[in-house]
């Protein structure tokens, strides 16, 4: 399956929904609109992973870019993921230190309210 | 022991495929159900970091991928020709390092981490990755 991206602003948070495989093909297109909303002044990405079905290190690289770019302007970029497929490589790679994964959108919302 | 093998250009689509023909492969051969996202993702991981060190050293050169059934194991060699060195593991996460372009240290910790069996061989003529994973002594033969 390709990659679906689309975008939403709710509230504070800008939510990216991703669909389908992020790897060395497809990553360049997740970067491009992360890069997109931070130039636009998104700097609290919440990135909703629940419909992606592969990823591999190099959409974990486009991530870790995304969290520079948030970080360079006190910013966040947060993912929602369940799946253990997907958080198996977070955990791999040690990054689940570095990124705040919660398990739905709502759940992510709450805790960015209580961040504020 | 049967072999199937695969060359492919250095182009980012065709990463996806090799994929495909690996967990194909792998499941035919008797591969548990429950290892297979491991050994999609191993495989892309091998065959990615092969894509981007062929884009930067040698773009017209093909990657090779080697599957065999041997010995009731899965083994899978993803070889490339371009120059590495020796890959360093286990270093501190360092955010500020990291590129989100290729992070190459990531991919190879991530094939550790996933296959049951990895062993990497730099060389100043290329990389070779070999993986394996425990296949059913049942499994169909290649």
């Amino acid at each position: 399956m390709d990659l679906k991206l689309d975008h939403h602003q709710d509230d504070r948070l800008t939510i990216v929904e991703v669909e389908g495989e992020i790897d060395v093909y497809t990553a360049p297109r997740l970067r491009e609109l992360l890069i997109d909303l931070v130039n636009k002044g998104s700097y609290h990405l919440l990135v909703n992973m629940e419909k992606v079905d592969f990823l591999d290190s190099t959409g974990l690289g486009v991530l870790v870019g995304g969290l520079k770019r948030v970080r360079a302007h006190d910013g966040s970029l947060e993912l929602v993921c369940t799946q253990e497929r997907i958080l198996k490589i977070f955990r791999i790679t040690g990054l689940t230190k570095v990124f705040g994964i919660y398990a739905s959108v709502d759940e992510a919302k709450e805790a960015h309210g209580r961040d504020k | 022991m049967a072999t199937v093998e695969l060359t492919f250009s250095a182009l980012p689509a065709h990463v996806r495929t090799a994929r495909l023909v690996a967990t194909a492969i792998a499941r035919r051969t008797g591969v548990e159900e429950s290892l297979l996202d491991e050994v999609r993702l191993a495989v892309g991981e091998a065959c990615s970091r092969a894509v981007e060190a062929h884009r930067a050293h040698c773009p017209g050169e093909p990657i090779r991928i080697e599957l065999k059934d041997d010995s009731g194991r899965f083994e899978v060699t993803v070889s490339d020709l371009a120059p590495s060195d020796e890959i360093k593991q286990e270093q501190p996460l360092d955010l500020g390092a990291l590129s989100d372009s290729f992070m190459s240290g990531f991919g190879i910790a991530v094939i550790a981490g996933l296959a049951d069996d990895v062993e990497v061989f730099p060389s100043p003529k290329g990389m070779r990755i070999r993986m394996s994973w425990p296949a059913a002594p049942n499994g169909h033969v290649i």
